[in-house]
């Protein structure tokens, strides 16, 4: 397959591109999770403060 | 990064050796001396770590070497991407300054597999510390290999004379380099930051349960 100088010089560009996309994309899944497992151990420390009193 | 962007894309001028396809060096050069950079910052924080012995530091070398093994290759990809274009191959196993990349590359991904061998602990830490320094040689000797070998096949832009290259298009490429660098900077801090807060959640989990 032939491509052409303005093919290449794209998907450099583009490799780069997509690779800070897939990047920011599993660090955005991860602040999802961190913030679910928040929520369950706000809810697991307000059940353990409600039992103590 | 636009800025850079658009600098690189449209408004430096078009090179009259290579055309179009110099516009690739706007943006693997500035990431190959990231991920040099980022190796580099991961030894020097592993020698921290060895001399202080504070635990922090380990995070922050696995950060600085997981980031420079993402921008290392981006390199390799880009450089081969800009290897085709210009010489016709997508690789080439005669140009040292490619091979020894590639080696440097593939020892930082070796890290990652004796660091998730051992089991989390200051014997890990260690370990990892010790083998990130072993790589730092690599690095001068990656980078100065373009001036070393009796190729040439690899272009040498910058040389004792200063940058081979115009004023806008060495303008253009300290944009794109300091753009290149503070997407690092932000992605590390970023990773460092989702990393400590999953430490502390699993402690403040152990602590609660």
């Amino acid at each position: 397959m032939s491509w052409s100088q303005e093919q290449l010089v794209a998907a450099a560009y583009g490799v780069v591109f997509f690779f800070v996309l897939v990047y920011v994309a599993i660090i955005a899944a991860k602040l999802v999770r961190l913030q679910r497992e928040t929520a369950e151990l706000v809810e697991l420390a307000r059940r353990k403060a409600g039992g103590a009193s | 990064m636009g800025l850079a962007l658009v600098l690189a894309l449209i408004v430096a001028p078009e090179d009259a050796d290579q055309g179009i396809s110099q516009r690739i060096f706007y943006i693997h050069v500035p990431i190959a001396l990231t991920a040099y950079f980022c190796f580099g910052l991961g030894a020097i924080k592993a020698l921290l770590l060895l001399w202080r012995g504070e635990e922090r530091y380990d995070l922050e070398s696995y950060v600085a070497i997981h980031q420079g093994t993402i921008f290392g290759a981006l390199t390799l990809i880009t450089g081969s991407i800009w290897a085709r274009a210009s010489w016709g191959v997508w690789w080439t196993w005669s140009s040292n300054q490619l091979v020894l990349f590639l080696v440097l590359f593939l020892f930082y991904c070796a890290y990652f597999m004796l660091r998730f061998s051992l089991e989390d602990g200051p014997r890990r830490a260690r370990s990892s510390a010790v083998y990130a320094l072993f790589g730092v040689a690599l690095i001068p000797v990656s980078f100065l290999a373009i001036r070393l070998a009796s190729d040439f096949i690899h272009p040498t832009v910058f040389t004792r004379d200063g940058p081979q290259m115009s004023g806008s298009m060495f303008a253009t490429f300290l944009v794109c380099w300091g753009a290149v660098t503070f997407l690092a900077y932000v992605l590390y801090r970023v990773e460092l930051a989702g990393k400590r807060l999953d430490a502390d959640l699993r402690e403040l989990r152990e602590v609660l349960q």
